[in-house]
């Protein structure tokens, strides 16, 4: 399968920037190399379209972002979690988690479901 | 990540850049990119060029980042400075709780004040700036003559002339009309036990299709109802339908009995149209019936005209048009003679719309109460201005502070006009409780003959109007103590500790005229009052002609049905004979009489009588108003009489007489007693047996017209009014009466007993209600005045203390300093005074056209309201100067 038709199903980018906060304050250059190693190569994103998506987050106030240092001493902003962003991934993770679950129930189904018992 | 270092931080010295934060953080992007390629081994050049590949349009980001960044920038500033704004409010509330009195009487007088504005405005929205409640109501016309003197016959028009009117005309998508002679309680609804009275009209068959008004349930009239011999059907007014028969859901298709007639209900209108609001103000109608044109052919007048311009036309088209129609019109089609009546010097139709027939000529009055009560929003604030004024001396300092610490001349106003706003405010919720109560009140008051004073309501604009006064009172009142404290010299003010200091004399010069002005404008107010409430008076001293007093009426049913009409008069005399017989021995009636009609209701004119041997051009005398009355009529009204009174050999085989009032006497036969004279009225000769004095038909305050009366045993009367004056009060009386007529006439419905001094209170309702707001504007303003005159002479004396306590030490009498108070105060209220003097004239010249016999530089009004202001003023001066005088010397110098 070719990895590049795997694309972004609408909101998915937001829980997964939200993901990759967790574990610190990340520029958006760093935002991007993680969500590509952390899924395998797997997730490629036109690396343009994070930032409309941060800004977005940033104006809900689920992101903090400040101007800050790069490890070779660049100005770069730094995106971090808010509280209410933590509250927003905890529930999108929930969500998601569901979606994945019933998904693959229905796509790893072996025999058609049983007739539907009249109460 | 690290942090910025503070040196590095210079990029954006001169505040947020989103543009270019959006370009930095897209460069820092393709920058990590780029060297990582070539970490990998690119080219410098490939790897920036695959960078850029990898990211996308990059214009199109930083433009989205730019935008994004604006608008967080802007929320972060509105923020800011709403949370700046609730800083200063809080500020607020915790700086009022410290002086709940000033808070208190502050927020009432405002409450007041903005509770006034708020019902005047409401009242003058729905009479004169709301359209009427029809749609596109700006199109509809009254279709008549100025106000005649010969009241309403001479104001509506003949079935014939209706026709001729409607099919020569253009300018209409439709004429309609109504029945312009009907009294209350004119109907008897039977069947529902004990006959109750009820007010009927009728319609013409396109009435409400015209106004635009469609039933809430049922249908509207058909055109086959219009026709003789249709069956008879009515509309229900909505209250009436509540009232008499229960909200009936399935009421339309059922019969009432309406004068022992079955008439099929065919819809009941919406709640929304109140026929008496617009047309018959003070008075309802529960009942509406299709008008036969047939049927009315030969009553002559009776009919008023409304049209429903086409769109586009304009008033002047349509104006010029009726005048071009009007030569055409006959009074009735059968006599050529009667072609061309309608056209007069000062009776030719002249359109109006018809919200000016309903409302236009109280809009005077409106505007003189708009004003009256804006005036009191400005005594208010300049009341408050005062008090702010005093109180901002004694936080001189707390400001001082404030701007040492750094808060701008800008944040110190916007503090002290956020206090004023939430002052304003409380009071507008305040006077907004207290508008609803009155407004709701003055919707339910039947008796005042104001149109469309029962559609009445606190609605949106109201509220509208609302917010716009209390913002704008707030910045009057807050504004000049605002400026005064934000040009205080800082150091001064730390300085300015003790009393008698500059700042404390300067802001006294201002107080002083804020006083003047508060009292000259109670002074206009109060002239004004003054005026109206002469005009008043005056009106209550009119000679009506009869004497209200003791007098009351009530509507009698009887039978005169005939096969002819020598029969039906015979019939009639012995029936109204027999009535005022029997009512006349109830104990305490004095006199009795019967009338078709009584003053300042329906009226009506027939014919031209001419004095015999004498020749008039056509046109040159009017058409006397006509009465059709009983023996006793006369004495039971109280009307004055020359000659002789009717009697009961005065029926069709005696000869025909009339009375006749003063007023036509004295054109009819100028210098000559008129008793005994004859009268040529077509080819009958009348005898005119007695001169009476002009009774006042129409209003309480024009000229009368010409008025005769006619024996009912000789012409068919429209109804009766029996009139019984007494020596009891009405209320004890109205049993027995009617009792008596029950007697003789087991149909007679129990209608009102009125007494004849409710009628004459009715037309005089307007200018009552108009002179009691005035009046109590007046009062508020004068008591407002005298509030700013104590505050300001009780602060004077406060801060004079030391100064009384040395004067009283070198030996000055209590007496003296009591004097001095007082003068200062005299002083202060003369300048108003005097201002206000001059105000006052310029306003009553204004308000000319609405007083009734008192000249606008009325001396006696002039001087009852300076008496009245000095008094007021020497009573709030009084306290003070006793407090003054109280001073002890000793304990004042050891103050501070």
């Amino acid at each position: 399968m070719d990895r590049s038709k795997l694309e972004f199903f609408r909101g998915t980018l937001d829980v997964l920037i939200l993901k990759v906060l967790v574990w610190g304050p990340l520029h958006g250059y760093a935002i991007t190399n993680l969500i590509r190693r952390q899924s395998d190569d797997a997730l490629l994103l036109e690396e343009g379209t994070l930032y409309p998506a941060l800004w977005r987050l940033e104006s809900k106030g689920l992101l903090n972002a400040e101007w800050g240092l790069s490890e070779n001493n660049r100005r770069a902003k730094f995106y971090s979690l808010t509280a209410e962003g933590r509250r927003q991934l905890r529930l999108d993770t929930k969500t998601w988690q569901a979606y994945a679950e019933a998904v693959a129930k229905v796509l790893g189904a072996t025999q058609p479901p049983l007739p539907e018992e009249s109460a | 990540m690290k942090p910025l270092p503070m040196w590095r931080r210079y990029e954006r010295f001169f505040g947020p850049d989103p543009a270019a934060d959006a370009k930095d953080e897209v460069r820092f992007h393709l920058d990590a990119k780029t060297d990582d390629l070539i970490s990998q081994g690119w080219k410098p050049d490939a790897a920036r060029r695959e960078a850029e590949r990898q990211f996308g349009n990059v214009r199109a980001v930083q433009r989205a980042g730019k935008k994004a960044g604006e608008r967080m920038e802007q929320r972060k500033r509105w923020n800011d400075r709403w949370s700046d704004y609730l800083r200063d409010v809080r500020y607020t509330f915790r700086k009022l709780g410290h002086d709940p009195g000033l808070a208190t009487v502050a927020i009432l007088i405002l409450a007041l004040a903005i509770g006034s504005n708020v019902v005047v405005f409401s009242v003058v929205n729905t009479l004169l700036l709301r359209p009427l409640p029809f749609p596109d109501s700006q199109q509809l016309v009254w279709i008549g003559p100025p106000p005649q003197k010969c009241g309403k016959s001479c104001e509506t028009y003949s079935a014939d002339a209706y026709e001729e009117f409607r099919d020569q005309t253009r300018s209409y998508q439709g004429i309609t009309g109504y029945e312009a002679f009907t009294g209350p309680d004119n109907l008897r609804l039977t069947g529902h036990g004990e006959p109750q009275p009820a007010t009927g009209i009728e319609v013409m068959g396109n009435f409400f299709q015209v106004l635009g008004v469609q039933p809430k349930i049922g249908r509207l009239f058909t055109a086959d109802e219009t026709r003789m011999g249709a069956d008879p059907v009515v509309l229900l007014s909505d209250p009436y339908w509540r009232r008499q028969l229960a909200a009936d859901p399935n009421i339309v298709g059922k019969t009432i009995d309406l004068d022992s007639t079955p008439t099929t209900v065919i819809g009941v209108l919406p709640p929304s149209f109140d026929y008496g609001a617009v047309f018959a103000p003070g008075s309802k109608v529960d009942l509406f019936m299709p008008l036969i044109l047939d049927r009315e052919r030969m009553w002559g007048n009776i009919l008023t005209m409304i049209g429903r311009v086409k769109p586009g036309v304009s008033l002047p088209q349509a104006q010029a048009e009726a005048l071009a129609v009007e030569p055409h019109l006959c009074w009735n089609i059968k006599y050529p003679q009667s072609c061309g009546q309608y056209v007069g010097k000062d009776s030719s139709i002249y359109l109006r719309t018809l919200k000016d027939y309903v409302s236009g000529r109280l809009s005077r009055s409106l505007i003189v109460l708009w004003g009256a009560v804006g005036m009191i929003l400005l005594i208010a604030c300049v009341n408050l201005s005062n008090l702010l004024l005093a109180r901002a001396v004694a936080r001189g300092k707390e400001f001082a502070v404030r701007g040492a610490l750094g808060a701008s001349r800008g944040r110190i106003v916007r503090q002290l006009l956020i206090e004023s706003l939430v002052l304003s405010g409380s009071g507008a919720v305040l006077g907004l409780g207290l508008a609803e109560v009155l407004i709701s009140w003055l919707a339910h008051q039947g008796s005042l003959a104001l149109p469309l004073l029962s559609t009445l309501r606190l609605d949106g604009q109201a509220l509208g109007w609302t917010v716009v006064i209390a913002v704008s009172a707030a910045v009057l009142f807050g504004l000049a103590p605002g400026l005064r404290m934000a040009m205080v010299n800082l150091q001064e003010a730390m300085k300015d500790s003790g009393p008698g200091a500059g700042l404390g004399r300067k802001h006294e010069r201002v107080r002083s005229i804020l006083v003047t002005s508060e009292v000259a404008l109670a002074c206009v107010l109060l002239v004004g009052a003054g005026l109206l409430l002469r005009s008043f008076l005056k009106v209550l001293d009119i000679d009506l002609g009869f004497q209200p007093d003791r007098s009351a009426s009530i509507k009698v049913e009887y039978d005169d049905n005939a096969p002819n009409e020598e029969a039906s008069n015979a019939k009639r005399s012995a029936v109204f004979q027999q009535i005022l017989e029997r009512v006349s021995a109830v104990p305490g009636v004095e006199a009795a009489g019967m009338s078709d009609y009584l003053p300042f209701g329906p009226n009506r004119a027939w014919g031209t009588p001419i004095p015999k041997g004498k020749t008039y051009p056509p046109g040159a005398l009017p058409s006397p108003l006509v009465y059709v009355i009983s023996p006793g009529f006369i004495r039971a009204m109280g009307i004055r009489l020359h000659g002789r009174d009717f009697n009961w050999s005065d029926d069709q085989h005696g000869q025909p007489v009339v009375l006749i009032n003063a007023s036509a006497a004295r054109v009819y036969w100028p210098d000559e007693d008129a008793v005994g004279k004859i009268l040529v009225s077509g080819k009958t000769e009348l005898t005119v047996v007695g001169v009476v004095d002009d009774v006042h038909e129409e209003n309480l305050e024009g000229e009368q017209g010409w008025e005769i009366y006619y024996p009912a045993m000789q012409t068919g009367p429209n109804g009766a009014q029996l009139v019984v004056r007494s020596s009891l009060p009405p209320a004890a009386l109205a049993g027995s009466v009617l009792h008596a007529l029950r007697e003789l006439n087991p149909n007679q419905p129990s209608a009102e007993f009125r007494p004849l001094r409710t009628i004459v209170n009715r037309a005089g309702s307007p200018r009552r209600f108009f002179m009691l707001l005035v009046a109590s504007f007046a009062g508020l303003g004068l008591l407002l005045a005298a509030l700013g005159i104590y505050g300001v002479i009780s602060y004077t004396v406060t801060r004079q203390k030391q100064e009384i306590g040395v004067r009283m030490a070198l030996g000055a009498t209590t007496t003296r300093i009591q004097r001095s108070v007082l003068l200062s105060t005299l002083r202060l209220a003369l300048a108003g005074i005097a201002v206000g003097t001059v105000v006052a004239m310029i306003a009553a010249r204004l308000i000319s056209s609405l007083l009734f016999g008192t000249s606008p530089w009325d001396a006696v009004t002039y001087l009852a309201m300076a008496l009245a202001l000095v008094s007021v003023a020497l009573l709030s001066g009084y306290f003070p100067a006793l407090r003054a005088s109280r001073t002890n010397p000793m304990s004042a110098l050891r103050a501070d």
